[in-house]
């Protein structure tokens, strides 16, 4: 189907599939229970899984395929974000052209960021992208943001103020981002019994995004272009004495991956129209590094995980508080309840940057191959558990040498 | 007896048949039929305390978490109830809100614009939070007042003083107890003058980002009308940790005053620094060399040490104070968490406790109706004497005070001294001042979502 053969088809509809009816995954427990704490599906949470997802599969397709691992990649996400919120102040709170602009915008600054970077490799190359990326933070955050040229606003983050010209907005309108008419926040909430299913419009256009863009990153990664990129991962030297030249490769490998990381930050502002600085920090881009480690690198689906489980813990796990904790507990006699809950404090609420540490840790100790190496070795389990009657462990030196 | 057969297809079956049978009444219903964001309709009432635990404000943060958490146990009728004793407004009994419990949930800001508005999403779509409180930098509370002004929720503000917060970006939805920059320098330039003199040259080193602007412009117009001349300003980049390559110049320049206009880690490295080169004991021009640091904090006191011994700046509290609030407040903190509290634990305490009165007063949670309940509101008795939250702009006005780094502390606590208590008449500035975007800037419409 679609150009895609047996195994990709039925990973782009299990995607799909996911996330079609995340609302419904990412709410299992009843909105009264004490494991309410732990439902994700929100609409601003579940629009950050897909954006975060859509920045990691771009980024992926740059440091999966040809290893160049850049350091740099939030700011075109920044770039993107900027870019959208212009088209708000002073056109129209239409996404459309706001979400096209940032893609443009963020391919052009990684076309000339990747012009230069990608003239080294290795350890190089990443201090040059962390370098580009620290400069344009640095411009956004206070060079660009001063009284006389105000093209970032700084610490405060660019935002649409009533007296800005957005020549094409009719007085009718709300004041939000829209798809032609169909507003970035309006949610409908299903009410199933004590369950709550909130499904919003901003969250299905990023998802629809992210469908077409994995699908666009299935074909990448299938394509002789892609093979090419292997290639240059594999052995670059090798590669150029064929007499091929590498560079412009990657070089579309950046600008591909740029474009991405601008779809992302576009989205991001199309979801809430403020464009923060931050956004460009270094600790962004580390993100999406750590992202793409912990899901799999160079796996299709795997940077989708991470970044579902980044922002999980991120957003999740920060709000669990003493409170919380003691409600939890509160079964247990109270001097044991004070014990326990000392010994989660350290781990939730402020510590939540703790437990993603341990856990990053243990996933790159013991599945180097990421998430998705875990949910292989799990399939793989159960298939040999199944077949261990008939053929035993004979199968293994075959599945071995894979 | 029936014999049943159960087959896997026959229960997914009725199994959707039926969901879909009790998912059909409410498909009609659903599109709530509240009158406003999060209308509470249990028997309790959620709110969400916003506050950088990780990152360079962190300790504020938590210090913030801490009052906020001791003011809903006085809300709640817990503990000795604290201000609620002194508050001149006797509209909360000590209840909950409107008679509803008072519940809260907490997230973290981490000091970042983008993760701030996640953390207040989530409390306001998952947690169904019917204010936000919080915060330790401008940057993050104007953000996140512009997303509740759009949420439709109240937001009362914790620490921030830029004058952007309640000037160029004002909201209807938005309040703001702190007070700012403009304060701070109105506050300040009488005291520099009777201490310093009024032919004094100030160097300003500034943090390069909105805030840093606002508190230089505010304290360089303050001074000048008085006599002083600015001999230069410089912007010095945030991530700075070591300030003495802009220090020696200033020994240089002919300067006898230096401003920082830092904060946080900023603050407390580059005054270490100009400490470090002994600007304290230099004579310029005749006169003893001094230091100003316009915002103080206890935690940056603290961490500055020795150092801030005789540097004079201003301070939204103190728990010094000798009023009724300031007295039971630092009581009530004292005996709960063993510390008094600093001036942003106070302004979150108070902030909560303003709008739980402000709901009781206007019998509903309606942003709007608690919005009218807070503008032109006087009230005395948490701790910073008699007090108004101006209708204009949402901003409190109320005394400020002029504070110095202590020459003999006698504890760990004790770092800073009142100098003086300036009257809220001299700090008080017309709505649409130039420095608070003049005629442009509008509340616009309060918005209850």
């Amino acid at each position: 189907m679609l150009g895609l053969n047996k195994k990709d088809t039925t990973l782009l509809i299990a995607v799909a599939v996911l996330t079609m009816f995340a609302p419904f995954f990412l709410n299992p427990f009843p909105s009264d229970s004490a494991m309410a704490q732990f439902n994700a599906g929100y609409p601003d949470l579940m629009q950050r899984f897909v954006i975060f997802g859509i920045f990691a599969i771009g980024f992926n397709i740059l440091f999966g395929l040809t290893g160049y691992l850049s350091f740099g990649h939030a700011a075109f996400l920044g770039v993107g974000s900027y870019a959208a919120v212009w088209i708000f102040k002073l056109f129209t709170y239409n996404v459309v052209p706001a979400i096209i602009l940032a893609v443009i915008v963020a391919a052009v600054f990684s076309v000339l960021m990747g012009y230069v970077s990608l003239r080294r490799s290795g350890i190089y190359f990443s201090i040059l992208t962390l370098a580009f990326a620290q400069m344009m933070f640095a411009l956004a955050y206070s060079v660009l943001s001063n009284p006389k040229f105000n093209l970032t606003n700084g610490e405060t983050g660019l935002q649409v103020y009533p007296n800005d010209p957005q020549m094409f907005h009719p007085d009718s309108m709300q004041d939000f981002p829209h798809l032609f008419g169909l507003y970035m926040n309006s949610t409908y909430t299903m009410n199933v019994g004590p369950w709550a299913f909130d499904f919003n419009t901003g969250y299905y256009l990023c998802a629809v995004v992210l469908l077409a863009v994995f699908y666009l990153a299935i074909r990448i990664f299938r394509s002789p272009f892609g093979m090419m990129l292997r290639a240059i991962k594999s052995n670059q030297t090798r590669l150029n004495y064929t007499g091929l030249n590498p560079r412009p490769y990657t070089l579309a490998a950046f600008v591909i991956s740029g474009a991405y990381a601008g779809l992302a930050g576009g989205l991001m502002a199309a979801m809430d129209p403020l464009a923060g600085a931050e956004r460009m920090q270094w600790t962004a881009s580390g993100e999406v590094v750590l992202m793409t480690i912990l899901g799999g690198t160079g796996t299709l689906i795997g940077p989708v995980l991470g970044a579902g489980f980044i922002k999980y813990f991120e957003n999740i796990f920060s709000k669990i508080n003493d409170a919380v904790l003691h409600q939890w507990f509160a079964f247990l006699p109270d001097g044991l309840e004070d014990f326990v809950v000392f010994l989660i404090h350290p781990f939730v609420g402020k510590g939540w940057h703790l437990t993603l540490g341990i856990l990053f840790m243990l996933v790159v100790i013991f599945l180097p191959g990421g998430l998705v190496e875990g949910g292989q070795r799990i399939g793989k389990w159960i298939k040999s558990r199944g077949k261990s009657k008939d053929t035993g462990p004979k199968t293994e030196p075959a599945e071995l040498g894979e | 007896m029936s014999k049943t057969n159960l087959t896997r297809r026959g229960v997914l079956k009725t199994g959707a048949v039926a969901g879909a049978g009790v998912a059909l009444p409410t498909i009609f219903t659903a599109s709530s039929a509240a009158a406003y964001t999060n209308e509470p309709t249990g028997s309790s009432v959620t709110l969400g305390f916003n506050v950088p635990q990780t990152g360079p404000y962190a300790d504020e943060g938590n210090d913030e978490l801490l009052a906020q958490q001791l003011a809903v146990e006085h809300l709640n009728g817990e503990g000795d109830g604290g201000c609620l004793n002194t508050f001149t407004s006797k509209a909360l009994k000590g209840n909950g809100i409107l008679g509803k419990k008072v519940e809260f949930v907490t997230g973290d800001t981490q000091t970042k614009s983008d993760a701030a508005r996640a953390s207040a999403k989530s409390m306001i779509e998952k947690d169904g939070a019917i204010m936000i409180n919080g915060g330790s930098s401008s940057g993050v509370a104007i953000a996140v007042q512009g997303l509740c002004q759009e949420a439709g929720v109240i937001f009362m503000a914790g620490l921030t003083h830029s004058n952007d917060t309640t000037g160029k970006d004002r909201k209807a939805n938005g309040f703001r107890h702190f007070f700012n920059a403009y304060m701070s320098a109105a506050a300040l330039a009488p005291i520099l003058e009777k201490e310093l003199g009024a032919d004094r040259r100030a160097y300003h080193l500034t943090a390069d980002y909105t805030w840093g602007w606002s508190q230089q412009e505010s304290i360089a117009a303050a001074t000048e009308a008085m006599g002083w001349e600015t001999v230069n300003n410089v912007l010095t980049p945030l991530a700075s940790t070591d300030f003495s390559s802009y220090i020696a110049p200033v020994l240089n320049s002919g300067a006898d005053v230096l401003v920082l206009n830092h904060y946080g880690g900023n603050m407390v490295n580059s005054l270490t620094n100009a400490i470090q080169f002994g600007m304290m004991e230099k004579v310029v021009n005749n006169k003893d060399f001094k230091i100003v640091v316009p915002l103080y904090s206890e935690l940056m006191a603290a961490g500055a040490g020795e150092n801030i011994k005789g540097v004079f700046g201003s301070m939204n509290y103190n728990w010094q104070l000798q009023n009724e609030g300031s007295k039971q407040f630092v009581k009530s903190f004292g005996e709960k968490y063993g510390k008094p509290p600093s001036n942003s634990a106070q302004t979150c305490y108070a902030q909560t406790l303003l709008y739980a009165d402000a709901c009781e007063r206007a019998g509903t949670f309606n942003p709007c109706g608690v919005a009218e309940a807070l503008e032109g509101f006087e009230f005395d008795g948490l701790g910073n004497g008699k007090t108004l939250y101006r209708a204009d702009d949402h901003q409190c006005f109320k005394d400020v005070l002029v504070v110095k780094g202590a020459d003999n502390p006698t504890n760990q606590y004790d770092t800073l001294e009142i100098v003086e208590v300036t009257p809220a008449a001299q700090v008080t500035y017309e709505p649409n001042h130039p420095m608070f975007g003049g005629d442009e800037a509008s509340l616009g419409t309060c918005n209850a979502g």
